[in-house]
């Protein structure tokens, strides 16, 4: 997606004469895995993946990159269903669109932290083309779905010739636009555990106007028991370092207490500890680390008053990016 | 090396040999001539190049020609032939405008109309879904669209009041 | 024309719908030319084709300031596709610098600048080459394969760091001071020596860029037959780029066409002759062949102009009631690497503008102009007076907290009043004459944006609001000149068919001058609108215009199409006269006929004479009228701010924002609305969202809009406009002001004075001055953080001062 930094991360790399059409490159659109997954091993480090291409066609525009070869994902047969199995799993093709996310009243019902985020996800128009495999791979540190992916513990299949295997949200992101995956992988599908019954969300993000990819953000669960005590959490915050990371200080100060407004404000005060924040030219590190307490403490009070299994993110606001 | 694409543009069949890299925008402005498809920024933020495609908005800058292979296009020249007309033609009427073309002009939504065509064709879209929005569902249905002139509120406006009309 | 002296007045637009139908000028009449925009049939310069044609992108300098040791070009000419690749020796034998268009201030011939750099660069963006070839894709393919050998020198990024003057940008003036000149009226050195109060402070305003949503572009055509050059893709001011190109080019004025085709916005900076105005004909003529450049938005954030970027160091004199005495200061203003056609007005304006509609009798202001490794500046909407009015606003809130007076009264007694009309505001700028408001009552619109917001009962409010936010309420007054002359051609003609041709040399960049110029002319005529067709803009229309800025084509174009409709009516009764032997003044005329006993026949019959070769008849149906002026209208108005401001995130809602204005008379009040709400949305977003950033090494960290933020639909619903209709200007025959800026100019300062006042008014965040844009989150939570440590301070050592400057 682009509505983000690209000077603030590119600009020496930036080319400085007029660019906005793309180096030419040859254009793959295999209609199978199997076949992407060749393809993708025989061109090696010369290929791009091309999901929604909300994120890669103006990065190719400003020739940021110039893959030799793009290997186009949107006609291979099977990964854009969303399905939920016998054990309440839901599973969601990485060609699922942003939109499909948005819309669906499956996910409504059994995903709502992925449906409270979903309208904080950039403009319509980027929704209808970009897919939830797209932004997880992309791993832009500030986007929504990454965030929610690791708050909801969910797991994702990476596919090669080599074979399959499952990564956790958790341990996919490894820093500034890179993940677990190795060059000959594609991800195919994530996997979000069934929700229980006891557990609430709290979403919440800042930006500097709605659509655009957040200061900082905060995605969470936890779950809250009869005796409306904090059994387990997970809270990420977003944009305030170079990936998504868990705010386990705040995590583990929740664990075992009353889920009241002053836990939220109790817990929140640990939730920069250890991170490692971002500086640019939109937010320092040290507002960044105020906007993480205070987000961190208001996702948690909508967490906390929500009515369990309901979705508590607020919708986008209108004018000034009023939370 | 080019592709052969077979689509579907304002309801006429299109068959067209593209570059790869030619985007969907360039594809409707340069080869096919539609140049009511505008180019504000060519990196996915304005809003300016929106068509419909399969229904959806979608940036004609971000989504490559050979990608729209088998699929239906809408631009702003085919609103008017899609749409509802209202009954009396525009003067210097080259032709007529829909409903929501022409709540545009009573409201004054476009100064330079630069803009234009992609808040028509993210409008067309959203009334299509959902034909009795808010104030504030059409806001953030048209926050991807910039525009410089207007500051929006005519615009605004101009949807609501169209949205009204269509449902009447 | 039957509108009552009197005033009209509207809160919003209508639809025009019933209203009279022979008084056109006053309607809200739905736009003429909207049609071909609704349904994609417009032509704007990019939609142009031509066989043949040519594309060209510029080879911009990475580097903010670096020289060039060499350039390679054989890799990118070798490229498929490549036609030609320009440098420096190949335009050194007829290039000439950018011309001086305004705002010539003395010392500015040092700093101008060529269209293709030689031996050295001074900001990111500066174009060295220009690449032609078959096709966009291949030209910008060449881009990197132009290699040039560069040797980075130190940027110089602020005012400070140029005046200080370590590392000079263009080495042989000898300084990075363009220009430095003071201006005065009445004695400032006296008024402050006597003054009972006195305050200064440091006020600084960020630089931002106008982002037309159409970029630049430019389709240059040579015909080697006929050795006519056509440029399609004018703006603006098509007639004074003509005359420099012709001087360039060494041809006639006659041999160049400026096409004016639509038009995406232009703010003030589209228009102006740029680097590529010369480098595109040149290339058409050096090619034979049609060459096409368009901007893309990266080029448009690097090499069209910027503007605002000024340093001001004000201070404002007062009596003890808050009668302001004296207001002096020095305009420390960023004008980029080069002088460009009107960067001297910025700094200029500023200054002029300084004591904005107040009448202040002593002032002195001191104006540098710097050269610093960043674009060159250009006029932007209110170019000047956005700045200046967020300084004196600002400072005249701070006045009255310390005076102990509120922001009402103090503006409610030093506003200059209709009885002191033409005010006469001394000569605050170097290259004009001493100017005089002409018309207005500036208490009277103060009033009444007072009242239309209760501003009283939402002051009263100021502070934290039972949503935990910050709440304030901020004023701003401005005046706001318009109708620059000197002078506007208006020609009209009559077809056989009974349809008129009017003809302007304005240019129309949005406006809606088709339908404004076509209202006018309807009321002369005593014609429907739908009769008028207005050319506009191209050299070919008239035989000489100035272009469309200050807001002065209603004022200047409208009036001599006004003065010229009179005349061919008059010709025409004149023509009937002959032929009846009557006198002229025998003869009537009503709607579109001439009558005596009885009608005598119509335009359209005159017309149809000339046709069928009657001279006198072809004399008759057409008519060129001048209106010249040297006087300038002002119109005046205020702008109120409320806002809340979350003192935990430092994100700050716009709850309500209003504009009024009085622009005289409007031709169009559906048009007149759009653009004060339009320029108000503009301003609020530059406000808050737009800021050109550059780092230390004088790379622009904001380059594409996913970093430089424009609002969008969401940020800012809550805006409304007032456009007062009261004081007609009284030197033009149709009584109007220019209405395109006023929306805009004050802007920064209700909004800085609206969370000024949130802070002063809230206890544990008063303790902070609020003296920069734009209001930022980042700015904002730092401002935010230092009140929260500054009330610590004060709960643990009481007493903090109070009356800074206090005298007496």
């Amino acid at each position: 997606m682009p509505n983000r930094y690209f000077a603030a991360r590119h600009s020496n790399a930036l080319p400085v004469g007029a660019a906005v059409k793309a180096a030419a490159f040859d254009y793959l659109a295999p209609r199978t895995l199997d076949q992407a997954l060749t393809a993708l091993s025989a061109h090696g480090d010369d290929a791009k993946l091309l999901a929604g291409g909300q994120s890669l066609a103006p990065v190719l525009a400003l020739r940021l990159a110039n893959p030799a070869v793009l290997i186009d994902l949107n006609r291979v047969a099977g990964l854009d269903r969303l399905q939920t199995d016998g054990a309440g799993d839901m599973h969601v093709g990485a060609m699922v669109r942003s939109r499909t996310l948005e819309l669906s009243p499956e996910i409504a019902r059994a995903q709502p932290l992925i449906h409270a985020a979903m309208p904080w996800v950039a403009h319509v128009q980027i929704r209808n083309r970009g897919t939830l495999g797209g932004s997880l791979s992309h791993a832009d540190p500030s986007a929504e779905l990454p965030a929610v992916a690791i708050a909801c513990d969910a797991v994702l299949t990476l596919r090669s010739l080599r074979g399959e295997r499952e990564v956790a949200a958790e341990s996919f992101f490894k820093g500034l636009f890179t993940t677990a995956l190795a060059q000959d992988e594609i991800l195919t599908s994530v996997r979000f555990p069934g929700w229980p019954a006891t557990r609430r969300c709290g979403f919440i993000e800042l930006a500097r106007r709605h659509g655009d990819y957040a200061i900082v953000g905060v995605a969470l669960t936890v779950d809250i028991d009869d005796s409306a005590k904090v059994t387990a959490a997970r809270l990420v915050l977003f944009g305030a370092s170079d990936m998504p990371m868990r705010a386990r200080a705040v995590e583990s100060a929740l664990i075992g207490e009353p889920a009241d407004a002053a836990l939220a404000a109790r817990a929140a005060s640990a939730a920069a500890a250890g991170l490692d924040l971002r500086s640019d030219h939109q937010a320092s590190a040290e507002y960044r680390r105020e906007l993480a307490q205070v987000l961190t403490r208001r996702a948690l009070v909508q967490a906390f008053s929500a009515p369990a299994a309901t979705v508590a993110g607020a919708p986008p606001g209108i004018a000034g990016g009023q939370q | 090396m080019t592709h052969q694409i077979r689509l579907t543009v304002n309801g006429e069949a299109v068959a067209r040999e593209v570059e790869p890299r030619l985007t969907l925008a360039d594809f409707l402005r340069e080869t096919l001539d539609l140049t009511g498809t505008h180019l504000g920024c060519e990196h996915g933020v304005c809003g300016a190049c929106t068509v419909v495609v399969d229904g959806r908005s979608v940036r004609g800058c971000l989504m490559f020609a050979v990608q729209a292979d088998e699929t239906s296009v809408v631009t702003v020249e085919g609103l008017a032939a899609l749409c509802p007309q209202r009954g009396d033609a525009v003067r210097r009427g080259e032709q007529q405008l829909s409903v929501l073309q022409d709540a545009f002009r009573q409201h004054h939504a476009l100064q330079c109309g630069f803009c234009t065509s992609g808040l028509l064709t993210t409008a067309h879209a959203l009334l299509a879904e959902t034909p009795d929005p808010t104030p504030d569902q059409v806001r953030l249905a048209i926050s991807g669209n910039l525009c410089r002139c207007t500051g929006y509120i005519p615009i605004v406006e101009a949807i609501l009041d169209a949205a009204r009309r269509l449902r009447e | 024309m039957s509108l009552p002296a009197a005033s009209a007045e509207h809160a919003s637009a209508g639809t025009g719908a019933g209203a009279h139908t022979t008084a056109q000028i006053g309607r809200s009449l739905p736009r003429l030319e909207d049609a071909r925009f609704l349904t994609g049939r417009a032509t704007f310069v990019d939609d142009l084709k031509r066989p043949g044609l040519l594309h060209a992108t510029v080879v911009r300098s990475p580097h903010a300031h670096a020289r060039i040791l060499g350039i390679d070009a054989s890799r990118a000419r070798a490229l498929p596709g490549v036609v030609a690749v320009y440098t420096w020796p190949d335009i050194a034998p007829i290039a000439q610098t950018i011309p001086i268009r305004l705002g010539p201030l003395p010392g500015f011939e040092k700093y101008l600048q060529y269209p293709l750099a030689s031996d050295r660069v001074r900001h990111v963006g500066e174009p060295v080459a220009l690449i032609v070839a078959d096709t966009r894709h291949a030209a910008e393919d060449a881009l990197d394969l132009v290699d040039i050998d560069y040797l980075t020198e130190p940027a110089v990024t602020t005012v400070h760091q140029a005046e200080a003057g370590e590392a000079l940008i263009h080495p042989e003036s000898g300084s990075n001071i363009a220009s430095r000149y003071t201006v005065a009226r009445g004695e400032p050195a006296l008024a402050f020596a006597q003054a009972a109060y006195t305050r200064r402070e440091t006020f600084r305003c960020h630089r931002q860029a106008a982002s037309p949503m159409e970029t630049r572009g430019l389709l240059a055509e040579f015909d080697r037959e006929s050795g006519v050059l056509r440029v399609w893709g004018a703006a603006k001011v098509a007639f004074f780029n003509r005359r420099w190109l012709a001087r360039v080019f060494s041809m006639v004025e006659a041999s160049i066409e400026l096409i004016e085709v639509d038009v995406g916005g232009s703010f003030g900076v589209r228009g102006e002759l740029y680097p590529e105005d010369f480098l595109v004909p040149f290339a058409a003529m050096a090619l034979g062949r049609p060459v096409k450049w368009i901007e893309d938005r990266r080029e448009n954030l690097l090499a069209t102009n910027h503007s605002r970027e000024i340093d001001c160091v004000l201070e404002i004199a007062c009596e003890a009631d808050g009668r302001i005495v004296g207001l002096r200061g020095r305009v420390l203003a960023d004008l980029g690497a080069y002088v460009r056609t009107n960067g001297g007005v910025v700094p200029a304006k500023a200054a002029q503008f300084m004591p904005g509609p107040y009448r202040i009798p002593n002032c002195e202001f001191e104006v540098l102009a710097l050269i610093t490794n960043k674009t060159p500046v250009g006029t932007y909407r209110g170019p000047g007076r956005y700045e200046a009015n967020f300084f004196r606003e600002r400072l005249i809130d701070l006045a009255a907290i310390d005076l102990g007076v509120d922001a009402v009264s103090i503006r409610r007694i030093n506003l200059i009043g209709a009885d002191e009309m033409p005010f006469d505001c001394g000569q605050l700028c170097p290259y004009e004459p001493a100017i005089e408001f002409d018309t207005g009552d500036f208490p009277m619109a103060f009033e009444r944006a007072l009242h239309a917001t209760d501003y009283v009962a939402l002051a009263a409010r100021n502070g934290l609001g039972a949503d935990g936010r910050l709440h304030g309420v901020g004023l701003a007054c401005f005046v706001e000149s318009s109708g620059a002359g000197p002078a506007e051609t208006g020609r009209i003609k009559v077809r056989a068919d009974g349809g008129i041709d009017l003809f302007t040399g304005c240019s129309t960049m949005g406006q809606g001058h088709e339908t404004v110029m076509a209202q006018i002319a309807a009321d002369v005529f005593s014609l429907p609108v739908e009769t008028f067709t207005l050319h506009h803009g191209s050299t070919t229309l008239v035989e000489y215009g100035y272009g469309t800025y200050h807001s002065r084509a209603v004022v200047m174009g409208g009036s001599a199409l006004h003065l010229a409709a009179g005349k061919l009516i008059a010709q025409a009764g004149a023509w009937y006269a002959q032929r009846h032997g009557l006198e002229p003044s025998m003869v009537a005329y009503r709607g579109g006929e001439f009558f005596h006993d009885g009608r005598l026949g119509s335009l359209a019959t005159v017309a149809q004479a000339a046709q069928a070769g009657d001279a006198t008849a072809r004399d008759a149906i057409e008519a060129t009228a001048t209106f010249e002026t040297k006087k300038r209208t002002y119109t005046y108005g205020t702008h109120v701010a409320q806002i809340a401001l979350d003192p935990e995130t430092a994100q700050i809602e716009v709850l309500r924002f209003l504009a009024v204005e009085d622009i005289g008379r409007a031709v169009n009040p559906l048009l007149v609305h759009g653009q004060a709400i339009g320029a108000a949305v503009q301003g609020i977003g530059a406000t808050f969202l737009d800021e050109l950033i550059y780092d230390p090494q004088g790379q622009l960290l904001t380059g594409t809009l996913a970093d430089y933020l424009l609002p969008t639909a969401t940020d800012y619903p809550n805006v409304e406009a007032i456009t007062l209709e009261i004081h007609r200007s009284r030197l033009n025959p149709l009584g109007v002001k220019g209405a395109g800026e006023g929306g805009i100019v004050a802007t920064g300062a209700a909004l800085a004075n609206a969370v000024a006042a949130a802070l002063a008014s809230t206890p544990g965040y008063a303790g902070v001055t609020l003296t920069e844009l734009p209001l930022s989150p980042e700015r904002m939570a730092a401002l935010l953080r230092q009140a929260r440590h500054s009330a610590q301070r004060d709960t643990q050592t009481p007493a903090g001062p109070a009356h800074r400057g206090a005298r007496g």
